[in-house]
This record gives C-alpha cells, sequence and structure tokens, in this order.
C-alpha cells in the first residue's frame, strides 16, 4: 500500500511540476480571491484584519476544489483512470498517494496565502506551532475529502457543477474549526483557545482518511 | 407488491391522515397558549417532529440502506431504492424543519435567521441532501450511480455528527431539548405534552407512508426503465428480421429476373 501510495504521489507530483497547472492557475486563482475579499470588505485594514483567519480558510477551500478536479482530471484523458486500474495498484495506496500529492501542492498553496495575509491584510503571527498544526491537519482533511469526491464525481459529465455542491458542505467544519484555531494564532484577532478546534481539524483529518482507505476501492470501480 | 402490503400501505395512510388531524385539533384548538410564547408556542407540536423525522429517521434509513448496499453480503437493488427514497422524502422533511424553525425565530429571536448550531447544521444538512439527489440524477448505468450515491450517502452520515458538534461549540442559540433532554425530565406538561406526543407520532406516519409510497414509485420506474430496454430490443430484433427478409426477398426476385 505505501509503496503504492509513494508511485502514485510521485506520478501526481512529477505531472504538476512539468505541466505547472497548480502554480500558474490554482495559485494565482487563490492569491486573487484575497485580493477580491479585500476589494469587497474596503479599504480599512481593520475589518480585513478581523476577517483574515476566515478569509485564508476560505481561500484554501476554493483552492482545494479547483486543484480536486484537476488531481482527476490528469486521469480523465487518453483513458489515464483504466491503466491507473489495471496496474493493479492497491485502491487504498491510490487514495494515500492522490492525498499526498494535493496535501503538497495545497501546503504550498497555504503557504503563499499565509504570507498573502501578513503582506496585504497585515495580520500577525502569535503562536506559529498552532498555525502549522493546524493548517496541516486542516489541509490532510480538505485533501482527503477533496479526493474522495473528486474520484466520485471524475467520470461524470456535470462534475465542475457537481464537486462544490457536494464537498463544501462537508468540509464546513475544516473551515470552521481552522479558522477558530488561526483566530487563536493570530494576535491582531480575539484570542481564544486554539486546542478543541485543533482537535476536530485532526480528528477530521484521521475521519476521511480511514474512510479513504476503506472506500476508495468500491469508488475507483463507479468511475 | 402484493395484496397485504397495499392493503398495510392504506392503514398507515389512512392513520396518518387521522393523527394529523387530532394533532391539529389538539395543538389549535385544545391546548393553551403559553405564558411567553402566546400562540406561537403550538408551533412546538409540528417543529421537533418534523425535525426528528429528517434529522433521526430519514437520515438513519439512508445510511443503513448505504450501508446494506455497500456490504457485498446484502446488496440488493432494495436497499439502493430505500435510501434514496429516504432522502427524497428526508429532504422535504428537512426544509419544512428549517422553514418551521425560522418562523418560531422570528418571534422568539427576533429574526427569521440566526447563525444558531442547530439551524446553521440542518441548513448543512439540507445542502448535503440535495447534492445526493443532484448525485442520483446524474446519467449512469444502476451499478454505477448506486455505488456513487451509497458513498455520498456514508460520507454525508459520518460528518453529519462532525457538522454538529462543530457547530455547537461554535455558537448556540437554540433551547435545550424539552421531552428528551439530559436529565430526562421532560419540561413540558399537561394536555401540551400529549399533543407534542401526538405529533411525533403523526409526522412519522407521514414519513413512514410517503418513504412507501416513494420506494414503490421507485421500484415501478426500475420496471418501467426495464420494460423500456425490453421493448427497444424487441423493436430492433424485429428491424433486423425485416432487413434479412427484405435482403432474402431482393436475392429471390434477382434469381428469378436471372430464370
Amino acid at each position: 500500500m505505501w509503496r503504492d501510495a509513494g508511485l502514485v504521489a510521485g506520478k501526481d507530483l512529477r505531472i504538476e511540476l512539468r505541466s505547472r497547472v497548480v502554480s500558474t492557475q490554482v495559485a494565482p486563482f487563490a492569491v486573487l480571491v484575497l485580493v477580491l475579499f479585500a476589494i469587497a470588505l474596503g479599504p480599512d485594514p481593520k475589518p480585513l484584519l478581523q476577517a483574515a483567519p476566515g478569509l485564508f480558510w476560505v481561500s484554501v477551500l476554493f483552492a482545494s476544489l479547483v486543484a480536486s478536479q484537476r488531481s482527476f482530471a490528469v486521469e480523465s484523458s487518453e483513458g489515464a483512470r483504466d491503466g491507473l486500474r489495471l496496474w493493479g495498484l492497491d485502491p487504498a495506496g491510490v487514495f494515500l498517494g492522490k492525498v499526498t500529492a494535493l496535501c503538497t501542492e495545497l501546503l504550498a498553496i497555504g503557504l503563499l496565502l499565509g504570507a498573502g495575509i501578513v503582506l496585504l491584510y497585515g495580520a500577525r503571527i502569535h503562536s506559529y506551532g498552532e498555525l502549522v498544526v493546524a493548517a496541516v491537519a486542516g489541509i490532510v482533511g480538505l485533501a482527503s475529502a477533496g479526493t474522495l469526491y473528486g474520484a466520485m464525481v471524475s467520470g461524470l459529465r456535470v462534475r465542475e457543477t457537481l464537486l462544490p455542491l457536494l464537498l463544501l458542505p462537508v468540509v464546513a467544519p475544516v473551515a470552521l474549526g481552522g479558522t477558530r484555531a488561526w483566530q487563536g494564532a493570530l494576535a491582531s484577532t480575539q484570542a481564544s483557545s486554539p486546542g478543541p478546534w485543533l482537535q476536530l481539524l485532526i480528528i477530521f483529518a484521521a475521519v476521511y482518511l480511514a474512510l479513504g482507505v476503506v472506500i476508495f476501492g468500491p469508488l475507483q470501480e463507479a468511475s | 407488491m402484493s395484496r397485504r402490503a397495499t392493503w398495510a400501505l392504506r392503514v398507515v395512510g389512512i392513520a396518518a391522515v387521522v393523527s394529523v388531524a387530532a394533532t391539529v385539533w389538539l395543538g389549535l384548538w385544545i391546548t393553551p397558549p403559553d405564558k411567553v410564547q402566546g400562540n406561537f408556542v403550538r408551533l412546538v407540536y409540528v417543529h421537533p417532529a418534523l425535525a426528528w423525522v429528517s434529522l433521526y429517521l430519514a437520515f438513519g434509513i439512508a445510511a443503513l440502506g448505504s450501508v446494506l448496499w455497500l456490504w457485498p453480503r446484502t446488496r440488493s437493488p432494495l436497499w439502493d431504492r430505500v435510501a434514496a427514497s429516504a432522502v427524497e422524502v428526508g429532504t422535504v422533511f428537512t426544509g419544512l424543519t428549517i422553514v418551521t424553525g425560522s418562523i418560531w425565530g422570528r418571534t422568539t429571536w427576533g429574526v427569521w435567521w440566526a447563525w444558531d448550531a442547530r439551524l446553521t447544521s440542518t441548513a448543512l444538512l439540507f445542502v448535503l441532501l440535495l447534492g445526493y439527489l443532484a448525485l442520483r440524477r446524474v446519467p449512469a448505468d444502476y451499478e454505477a450511480r448506486a455505488r456513487r450515491c451509497a458513498v455520498a450517502a456514508l460520507i454525508a452520515a459520518i460528518d453529519v455528527p462532525i457538522v454538529h458538534f462543530s457547530v455547537q461549540w461554535w455558537n448556540t442559540l437554540h433551547q435545550n431539548a424539552t421531552v428528551l433532554n439530559s436529565n430526562l425530565s421532560p419540561t413540558i406538561h399537561g394536555s401540551m405534552a400529549w399533543t407534542l406526543l401526538l405529533g411525533f407520532v403523526s409526522f412519522t406516519l407521514v414519513f413512514v407512508w410517503m418513504f412507501a409510497m416513494r420506494l414503490r414509485i421507485e421500484k415501478l420506474s426500475d420496471r418501467a426503465a426495464d420494460f423500456e430496454l425490453e421493448d427497444a430490443i424487441h423493436e430492433r430484433w424485429a428491424e433486423g428480421t425485416l432487413e434479412e427478409l427484405g435482403e432474402e426477398q431482393g436475392e429471390e426476385q434477382k434469381v428469378e429476373v436471372r430464370s
């Protein structure tokens, strides 16, 4: 399983390094969302500073939506999806590989967006440890749920419109937990204990990773 | 559908109509208005019962049907139909739960919508159910559609407690449970308690009747699709036979012309 996961993750990341779709399209899109939020909320830095954690997580959510679609779009041409199944790889390994590649991409985007809220919104980081734990746990949860739903809609003609409807309500706890945890970690906002929210993010990530390992096989058969 | 099942369905339908009528009568004419909420308290006979049906009964049946379909030993088209029917009827009840909750919120909290834990989690559940129905409408062969929908229902079922507890920590304005509270001590008395109980029974019966009817329609539409396929195959066969006949006749004419 782990070997298969490594192979799939390596393949997906190599495709991204060569095609550069994530770095030239998904990442600029995420930064654009941050800029648009600033335009919508106005030039006053106070509301932007207050909303910074939430805006960061909503931007990550939108980026994960596009990246999840991209993760399975690379399998749609030239019968690559059938090829993936015919290799005889363990479905759990394929799932973990896809999640690893998606996590790597989203962490890079998260880093960019983190720099964005510091530079554009003037946010100051109070606790780096909590911030990083929340970001990693939240992104692992997003990538797991995104991979599951990406696989579910990959063969459908209406996947672009169906994926947001299916994925966004499911990942609402990540947006909530991530925002609350980051509010505690950013000094400029009202401090609250991020402990329970970090737990929520870790539980969400663990549940969806375990669920993906168990049900990715039947999902692959359906797509 | 067997004659006994049709008879049972009729009995459930009649019981549902009678119990809803009794709930309306008790709720509007017999029970007294509340000291604080006045006549708006009468929503208590409808709203919690709708919430019980949508959030627990319908979603529970949908999750169970999906698990039984995914489990290879129990896999049967029946479980796929059970899950789909429960979700469809459950969506109607969830919508009604949100609407009645919103009307109650306007009188109690002064706003149509508040970012309360239960309202938010119910709204997210409603969108999840709409997503399931959208997924089900996507044209696909039976096996792929059933598998996809079963997995979607299972993911949603696992997500419901996470959403519930996360928004519970986040913000709550909603009052605690009136009957099944943590002390197991009902905070409602007399005719109001009996009417509330009757509301639960009557809306459960309405759900059971609607669910059974939807299940029946689902089965009939599957059968109609099978018949349509069979008709199409027969039509194609008939066309093929006609073509062959035409070719044979053509050859016979050619032979006659040559002779």
